[in-house]
């Protein structure tokens, strides 16, 4: 019979932490930033059908980074909640707090639990409120951690230098133009003196929660032809980078959302 | 419910039906999930009653009237029995209010529901059948007395042009042309349409083709209820075109209301047609 090895409870842990994050880092950036009538979600993706931003209810949003299939499984998990609160309470009993205490609690046990490997996902749970001071952003990682964000946030591969810039560069209650121009900018942050990428509006994501919106769901996206406008850079689309998880190294590893 | 993790049913992968889904983790709130003791139970809640809707040229117009009745008495007076189902489609109600609203609802949801999870609307035909479905997951209710028969209709942005689809109680749907009416009413609200309904209508002509024919509806139907001028209650009217559903605002249908009872006035019967 053979004995099985002794590890240590924080080694357990922080091996599993290690996993996720590493899965974490080999997607894409995502960037979430408040203005004046809400709240948008920007990310480079080189998909079209397959998303990173979505609509979970009429004031929420989701978005993630990571394994495609993990967080897509988690997106429609919170579609039902969300719409089975809806459905027997009120569409007003449907909050952004409910939804992430929920997701919270799943990945917590998902991630500590021994028998699953741990999500390597980062979720964001947007809620736009009436004014601007009752937005919410809460940041969800992989171990079930929950954080309140305040104006703009990042996560995904390279958050660190988009996060430095836009600390040096947000102002609070920006047109949507100025932010997006802005969310573009930082997703574009290489790191240490790698050059400023530029994103074409053909490769990316955006959409927002607009509370100014006269229907009741005020989550929207932002067509490709509206972004090019907005920035200005609708040139032909770069070559994706050799890296992208998704066009190299086939079979090597499993698919990672772009 | 009050756990807030997400069980399995929710990480569950394959289905888009949030009905399919509420009858795996909460069967309870289904409608067609109730049992009711034996004997009738038609006189115990309210019934709505007429809905007419009529299409034209880039969209479709449903109205309804606004009275509820329960056996001889007037239950409601300012009911509305229609309801935006998603951006291009609108449902009418006519039966028993509390489980036809309550279909409602979860019709909306699960239309809402599809919408979210597949990134894409339903056909006009896939929301038909999903209605289909829910009605007839009804009939067991609908054989104690307690039936609902909708009317539903859309703008088919495939086709371009609006469709008005019709139920019976076991599910049954029928495509309807041009015009149709369900509930106590509709017997005369057809009638009265066949008479004023062209296909060259507009829509403005077509909100007063259907606010006519709710007014023969009253006219000859008790349950029916016909413009209340003294409290100022005038049907629902809802139009779907390309830009999707608006309600019209009361002020627009009280003019309707108001030009058609003037005439009246002059001629109880309404517009004459030509002989031949």
């Amino acid at each position: 019979m053979s004995m099985p090895f002794y590890v240590s409870p924080e080694q357990l842990m922080k091996d599993r932490a290690d996993f996720a994050r590493k899965g974490i880092a080999r997607g894409r950036s995502l960037v979430v930033v408040q203005y004046a009538d809400g709240i948008v979600f920007v990310s480079e993706n080189l998909s079209q059908a397959l998303h990173k931003v979505s609509e979970i209810y009429d004031r929420i949003a989701f978005a993630a980074v990571g394994r495609y299939n993990e967080f897509e499984n988690l997106r429609i998990a919170g579609v039902r909640l969300a719409d089975m609160r809806g459905y027997s309470y009120d569409r007003r009993d449907v909050t952004g707090r409910g939804l992430a205490n929920a997701y919270a609690q799943t990945l917590g046990t998902i991630f500590s639990s021994g028998g699953e490997k741990p999500y390597e996902v980062e979720l964001f749970v947007a809620e736009v409120g009436d004014v601007a001071a009752d937005d919410s952003i809460y940041r969800l990682t992989y171990d079930g951690q929950v954080a309140d964000e305040h104006g703009y946030a990042v996560m995904g591969g390279l958050a660190e230098p988009a996060t430095t810039y836009l600390k040096e560069h947000y102002a609070a209650a920006a047109d949507l133009d100025t932010v997006v121009r802005l969310a573009v900018q930082a997703l574009g942050q290489g790191e240490g003196s790698t050059p400023v990428r530029e994103i074409p509006s053909s490769n990316l994501e955006v959409a927002v929660l607009e509370r100014t919106r006269t229907q009741q769901r005020k989550f929207k996206r932002l067509a490709a032809t509206a972004l090019t406008e907005m920035l200005g850079n609708g040139g032909p689309s770069d070559t994706p980078p050799a890296e992208d998880p998704i066009t190299g190294e086939p079979g090597a590893q499993p698919p990672i959302a772009p | 419910m009050s756990d807030s993790r997400l069980g399995p049913a929710f990480l569950r992968t394959g289905s888009s039906s949030f009905a399919d889904f509420l009858s795996e983790q909460a069967p309870e709130l289904l409608p067609s999930r109730r049992s009711l003791p034996e004997g009738s139970a038609a006189d115990l809640a309210p019934h709505g009653t007429t809905i007419v809707a009529a299409t034209f040229t880039g969209g479709v117009v449903m109205a309804g009237d606004r009275r509820a009745t329960m056996g001889n008495i007037i239950a409601q007076r300012d009911i509305e029995k229609v309801f935006p189902a998603d951006e291009f489609s609108c449902v009418g109600i006519a039966g028993t209010a509390g489980i036809a609203v309550e279909m409602v609802r979860l019709f909306q949801t699960e239309l809402e529901h599809y919408e979210k999870i597949e990134g894409t609307t339903l056909s006009m035909d896939g929301k038909a059948n999903r209605l289909s479905a829910l009605i007839r997951g009804n009939l067991g209710m609908a054989m104690q007395g307690l039936s609902v028969v909708p009317l539903f209709a859309g703008f088919d942005l495939l086709a371009g042009q609006g469709r008005i689809f019709s139920y019976d109680v076991t599910g049954g749907r029928y495509e309807e042309t041009a015009f149709h009416s369900v509930g106590s009413g509709s017997l005369f609200a057809r009638g009265s349409l066949k008479k004023l309904y062209s296909a060259d209508l507009d829509e403005d002509g077509v909100v007063t083709a259907v606010i006519q024919a709710l007014y023969d509806a009253a006219d000859d139907d008790s349950a029916t209820g016909g413009p209340d001028v003294a409290r100022r209650i005038f049907p629902v009217v809802g139009a779907i075109t390309a830009q999707g559903y608006r309600r019209l605002p009361d002020l627009d249908v009280a003019a309707v209301a108001d030009r058609v009872i003037a005439a009246r006035m002059n001629r109880p019967d309404g517009p004459a047609a030509p002989l031949t």
